[in-house]
């Protein structure tokens, strides 16, 4: 490059400016392929709420229906079960759900609209795994202290029947409880939260 | 007495030199193969690099002819693998030859690896050949994990849920991030054929790309050899390494010999043993993907089990991604980890053949324990093997520049 009589600060400030210029425009023109990635327009819509109709689950009985292509799991507990939570909160995580991802309504002992119906979120919060149920009471093969509750196959979290997570497993929080309400006394719709409720 | 030549030959001459002083056919066969003196005492350890090279080229031989009849659709995908098995003419041999493939990339990867760590191929002035060979590891990670989802069965599904989970972990951003990675709140159709694009057309084209870095800067500096020494210190007076042979046609022939034996074996497993007893094509995985029920053993193929069990060892979502994702970044900080001031594991002495040994009986039994079901006992020898694994790394920092070595060989010994 020839440097006869060329004033080089000029040279560089142009270089500096066209490159700077050409970045941006290269930026910008990333965007429409990044934002080609989110969901589409149609895989919004599919995720559109989900009823459910609550008369034939009996009491024990798990049922699982999908939401936005996640496994939501409705579980029909009975008194017994709800009386034994309390017992449990000394082994867990976050037995208050403090730190766990739910609707304000469900931030409770039974992390539920009605205590009796447990909706939740099957997909484990460590890495999207769908946890077994294990309902039976007493000590299993992975855990001493059980009342009943969820095991993760693949990493080993587990959860008690509210979906609450133990100490000392790899899951960081409970599992997630979806935003639902009930229409009348046995139909749920999940994917909507009680009017005025957050 | 030469005959006289025929007009073909001569026709076919003319033809060459017209090619050649418009395409530097030649001068480029000469500066990377007949006129490259390379190290005379290559050993066994240096067929990995020429056979890796062969495995990418049947890669993507088989690879564009399983397009030509797959289907990347949530819904078509498992069917059209099964077709291309039982009524594709051949369509089993070409499949086979993919997935048996992609286990011995890792395989050649490995030992290629392990070369280095022997003897020092990664140490000035070569650690750009190291880190494009990091890159083309990473790389061929990516691909291969996008290749796992592809045929849509159970493994497919539960790894991809689990490996774009791990990107969940990352605080604040996480969550988004995994949703623009799967283009849906699950994984769906629309993740399988983004994956599907990626796995054919960009991920192939980075690989090329640096492979050809790769070889461009070993070439720059030349071949390590077994003795770590270098052999363009000892020159003859015209300027050719005095322990250097022509690549061409010497090593070119020791690595045909090489190739024909590869294939023998890779022919053996191929026609006889292809999914490798669930190891190279899982059990799991001839069940066809159902977001409802996740297998109850999930865990990824062979050659990404070492990183599954340090993640399996941490009771910690986030520290756990991060452990992991460390005991990849750090090998690309070999080259200046290792301050030994010979290269050699021949001039190194005992300390650094036994970490070296404890190191890779530490990689081989989290490669083991990661595909365990993970019982408690197993947890513990996880962390026992992450602990040597990272061990490792920091212990040769710290006793490399004064840990003993025997005296170099002015010449290349054997």
């Amino acid at each position: 490059m020839p440097t006869d009589g060329v004033n080089k600060n000029r040279r560089r400030f142009l270089v500096a400016t066209t490159s700077v210029v050409g970045a941006v425009g290269a930026g910008f023109a990333a965007v429409p392929f990044i934002k080609s990635w989110l969901p589409s327009a149609k895989a919004q819509a599919v995720g559109a709420p989900v009823q459910v109709d609550l008369g034939d689950l009996n009491a024990g009985q798990l049922l699982k229906v999908q939401w936005r292509g996640q496994t939501i799991g409705i579980l029909r507990r009975t008194q017994e079960t709800i009386n034994l939570l309390p017992e449990m909160d000394q082994y867990l995580k976050d037995p208050g759900s403090l730190e766990s991802d739910q609707p304000q309504f469900a931030q409770n002992e039974a992390r539920a609209l009605k205590g009796e119906f447990l909706i939740v979120n099957m997909h484990c919060t460590h890495l999207g795994c769908v946890p077994q149920f294990v309902p039976e009471v007493g000590p299993q093969p992975f855990e001493q202290h059980w009342n009943g509750g969820f095991f993760c196959p693949c990493h080993k979290s587990k959860f008690d029947m509210s979906g609450r997570v133990y100490q000392g497993v790899p899951a960081p929080t409970n599992l997630r409880i979806p935003p639902y309400s009930f229409i009348d006394g046995s139909t749920l719709v999940i994917g909507v939260n009680p009017e005025g409720a957050v | 007495m030469a005959k006289p030549a025929s007009s073909i030959a001569k026709s076919a001459d003319a033809l060459w030199n017209w090619v050649d002083s418009r395409l530097p056919v030649s001068a480029f066969w000469k500066a990377t193969m007949t006129g490259y003196h390379a190290p005379k005492n290559f050993n066994f350890w240096y067929y990995m690099g020429s056979l890796a090279l062969l495995v990418l080229v049947i890669q993507i031989l088989s690879g564009i002819f399983l397009t030509m009849h797959y289907k990347p659709s949530a819904e078509l995908a498992f069917a059209s693998v099964e077709y291309i098995m039982r009524d594709v003419e051949w369509g089993w041999f070409i499949r086979y030859l993919h997935s048996t493939g992609a286990s011995f990339f890792f395989i050649l990867i490995y030992l290629h690896m392990f070369r280095s760590l022997l003897y020092g191929s990664h140490r000035a002035p070569r650690e750009l050949v190291w880190i494009f060979g990091m890159l083309i590891y990473l790389a061929l990670m990516a691909e291969a994990f996008m290749g796992y989802v592809l045929p849509w069965g159970q493994m497919s599904y539960w790894g991809a849920q689990v490996i774009i989970n791990l990107f969940g972990a990352i605080p604040s951003i996480g969550e988004p991030l995994t949703e623009w990675i799967r283009g849906d709140y699950f994984i769906s159709d629309a993740t399988l054929n983004r994956f599907f694009a990626l796995h054919v057309i960009a991920l192939p084209l980075a690989i090329l790309g640096l492979v050809l870095m790769h070889l461009v800067a070993l070439r720059e500096n030349g071949s390590n050899n077994p003795d770590g020494i270098e052999i363009k210190a000892n020159k003859d007076e015209n300027g050719i390494p005095k322990d250097g042979i022509p690549f061409h046609p010497y090593y070119t022939v020791k690595d045909i010999f090489g190739v024909s034996m590869f294939l023998l074996l890779f022919a053996f497993i191929l026609f006889f043993w292809p999914e490798a007893g669930g190891l190279f094509l899982e059990h799991d995985n001839f069940v066809p993907a159902d977001p409802l029920v996740t297998p109850l053993h999930i865990k990824p193929v062979w050659y990404f089990t070492p990183y599954y069990a340090i993640l399996k060892a941490v009771p910690d979502k986030l520290m756990g991604v991060i452990l992991m994702g460390t005991s990849v970044v750090i090998l690309f900080f070999l080259p200046w980890l290792d301050r030994s001031p010979v290269k050699s594991i021949r001039y190194k002495g005992l300390w650094y053949k036994i970490m070296l040994g404890v190191f890779a009986i530490a990689f081989i039994r989290l490669g083991m324990l990661g595909m365990s079901e993970g019982t408690p006992a197993q947890t513990v020898e996880m962390r026992v093997w992450t602990f040597v694994y990272f061990a490792f790394f920091i212990l040769l920092f710290f006793l490399s520049p004064r840990g003993k070595t025997k005296p170099l060989p002015e010449r290349l010994t054997h």
